[in-house]
């Protein structure tokens, strides 16, 4: 508990800069990834293979190696703190889940549907927009409220890159108090704090999804 | 150009291979050991035994909920104080089998939800026990639904590996950052070295996935 | 009548579950407490007949993966062995030595946890440090020192007392905590190891990077294009370090120490690895 009033500031740092990088990144990811999702349905070859190329390289090499490929290469020619670099890897890397989701949630919907609406004059796009993608979010919810579950951890990645995240913190603390133990408990509970109830609400959208069904 | 190809030394390249070798390894033998956990526990959790399932069930969220990185670096240091003192790529691996156990666990869960209730209520009417039936039935229909949600934890596990270079375990990651650390001009072409090979491994076992999920469907 | 069962089963297993979890927490408790409780470093290591040195393996001249023989080498590598060699002598078990990895980050860790027995490691002697480890007499005077690009214009650490600076340090250095003392204003951000901070320093995400000279010249050795400014802001004595209360340990190292200083192999290992690092007169470092 010492650690704990000892440190309480800097902890609260971190708490903030993992919540800010986590949202940062959903939101970017969530865009990125749907709009990857469209062009991997989409009826243009280019579109397709260039969102199956961006979802397989992302989702297959490690986000460490992406979050160092910023901070110590793409940083020499565009400027970026380890937060920065940080959050950025993490959006590349969980939009490529994200992109897989959606495109799993677009499958489901009947194809008719998209017929339908384009026969009814809606460009493809809108059809997209208004027609397919609100049934595509309602089934991919609970897989995406996953991937944002796997985002709050993975922020932790920001840790190798002085990112000032909670893990970073927990590092920084565990090397100047000498406490490991305690430090990683501590930094463990706030992890929890936001994956937990995050978790118990995905697993109970599942079941009224699957009730629904 | 010269540059880019001065990191990989006969020397370098090895060097950074056997990291390969160190990374499957853990990988490999972690998810063996996952496999046997998680199915224990994500059985459990399907048997819906009063208060006892929910207990389990619990825990392995809290697991579940954890960065693997923070568990690592907890393992790392928490196991020899509490007198194992196992060689660094072991207590990797009892990092790695901890947390996906857990993530196993729920796919267990979910392969076993999967199987037909019929099946169950057919196997006891011919007599089987409640035992029998899980392990001559149950399982084997649930395992096969399971491959390709397996293969993608083990990719998840190769590249979740390399979080180990922050606790200098002698992986293929953390090799690459001693090769760097003897001329840090070696950071981009050791960097793009390490994506490919990540990329090679792991598309290759998505393949493996995809075709065993075609065979099976 | 199956549920009953079922729910006898349950309740049961609930309860051997948590019994087992306070048992095995208590344990932990103890266990901790019992491991912590300090053992004898040098019975140890004469019952195993080795020495494990905690060493770096990502630092020039000190400690630096050699890819060829996957074993580190370097200054502290050196005197390890010649000290490993000479405790041999002292006690008379033969005892051999063998390396392994540490960050900054860890290694104090490692040490009370009894993964290693010594540490040789780029590690400074602090007051804060001396209350949980054993520190040997000095083996190197190391100082606090800046790296950076030859046309910054930074002159000293005084000139980075601005926010618009960033100084980049290695978690777990002294130097994490004794720049804020220098440059109060000045931005602070820790890197895992010295290659990620040294290409940090190279892409522009500081202006600086601090640490102890003698590994800043390693640095400045591949990359002509910076250099040491400011000569040494604090003093930097490095010490092998053994767990706490290990007086026994410790004696036997000073006195290998003191005889490897006074027989001329510690001036030789200085010349072997300092003598051809420019901008440093490698004379000032023997004894």
């Amino acid at each position: 508990m010492t650690v704990f009033n000892h440190y309480y500031s800097v902890l609260m740092q971190g708490f903030g800069h993992t919540l800010l990088a986590s949202l940062i990144a959903l939101i970017g990811s969530l865009v990125l990834g749907t709009l990857f999702a469209i062009m991997q349905v989409s009826s243009s070859k280019t579109g397709r293979v260039i969102g199956n190329i961006y979802v397989q390289v992302f989702r297959n090499i490690p986000l460490l190696i992406i979050t160092l490929f910023l901070y110590l290469a793409v940083a020499k020619v565009i400027k970026m703190t380890g937060f920065v670099a940080g959050t950025v890897g993490l959006t590349l890397y969980t939009s490529a889940f994200i992109a897989e989701s959606v495109r799993a949630g677009i499958l489901s919907v009947d194809a008719g549907q998209m017929e339908g609406a384009r026969a009814n004059g809606l460009s493809f796009s809108q059809a997209m927009r208004v027609i397919v993608l609100p049934q595509a979010f309602r089934v991919a919810i609970p897989s995406l409220g996953n991937q944002f579950i796997n985002l709050v951890k993975n922020s932790s990645i920001l840790a190798f890159v002085g990112g000032l995240d909670l893990m970073y913190q927990g590092n920084l603390i565990a090397a100047s108090s000498f406490d490991t133990f305690t430090t990683y408990i501590i930094i463990g509970c706030f992890y929890l704090v936001i994956t937990m109830p995050l978790s118990y609400y995905v697993q109970y959208l599942e079941r009224k999804l699957k009730k629904a069904a | 150009m010269s540059n880019f190809f001065d990191a990989f030394t006969a020397d370098n390249l090895s060097y950074l291979l056997a990291g390969l070798g160190v990374t499957v390894g853990v990988s490999i033998i972690s998810v063996i050991l996952s496999l046997i956990f998680g199915s224990l526990i994500g059985i459990i959790q399907f048997e819906k035994i009063p208060y006892f399932s929910l207990l389990v069930g619990t825990l392995n969220n809290i697991v579940r909920n954890l960065p693997l990185l923070l568990i690592i670096f907890f393992t790392y240091f928490a196991l020899p104080q509490l007198g194992f003192h196992l060689p660094i790529f072991w207590a990797t691996v009892a990092a790695m089998t901890f947390f996906e156990s857990a993530m196993l666990a729920e796919i267990v869960r979910g392969g076993l939800e999967a199987v037909d209730r019929g099946q169950f209520e057919g196997a006891r009417a011919n007599g089987l026990s409640n035992g029998q039936t899980m392990v001559h039935i149950v399982l084997p229909q649930a395992y096969k639904k399971m491959i390709p949600p397996i293969i993608s934890q083990l990719i998840s596990l190769v590249k979740d590996t390399s979080l180990a270079s922050g606790v200098v375990l002698a992986e293929m990651t953390y090799r690459g950052q001693i090769v760097y650390a003897q001329n840090t001009n070696y950071i981009v072409p050791v960097l793009i070295a390490l994506t490919l090979v990540y990329f090679l491994l792991n598309y290759g076992l998505s393949l493996v996935a995809k075709w065993c999920d075609k065979k099976l469907a | 009548m199956e549920n009953i069962k079922k729910r006898r089963f349950g309740i049961i297993a609930s309860i051997v579950l948590v019994l087992v979890m306070v048992l095995t927490g208590i344990w932990m408790h103890f266990a901790i407490q019992n491991n912590t409780g300090h053992k004898d470093t040098l019975s140890r290591v004469e019952k195993k007949k080795q020495i494990t040195w905690g060493v770096k393996a990502d630092t020039k001249l000190f400690g630096l993966m050699n890819t060829k023989k996957a074993q580190p080498a370097g200054f502290e590598i050196d005197l390890a062995k010649a000290m490993t060699a000479q405790i041999s002598k002292q006690t008379g078990t033969k005892l051999s030595a063998s390396f392994v990895p540490v960050s900054a980050a860890s290694r104090i860790q490692l040490l009370k946890n009894t993964n290693i027995d010594g540490l040789i490691s780029t590690m400074t002697i602090t007051p804060e440090r001396a209350k949980i480890v054993d520190f040997t007499d000095s083996y190197f005077n190391a100082g606090q020192s800046l790296l950076v690009k030859k046309n910054s214009g930074i002159q000293s650490i005084q000139d980075m007392n601005s926010s618009k600076y960033t100084v980049l340090v290695v978690v777990g250095t002294t130097a994490a905590q004794e720049t804020k003392k220098y440059a109060p204003k000045a931005k602070i951000v820790a890197l895992q190891d010295y290659a990620s901070a040294m290409q940090a320093l190279k892409a522009g995400q500081g202006q600086a990077l601090s640490t102890d000279n003698a590994i800043l010249y390693g640095l400045a050795t591949e990359n002509p294009d910076y250099h040491l400014v400011g000569g040494v802001f604090t003093k930097a004595p490095y010490g092998m370090a053994f767990d706490h209360n290990q007086k026994p340990m410790t004696r036997e190292a000073n006195q290998a120490l003191a005889t490897l200083k006074a027989n001329g192999t510690y001036n030789r290992l200085i010349e072997k690895w300092f003598k051809s690092v420019p901008g440093l007169n490698w004379h000032e470092l023997e004894v």
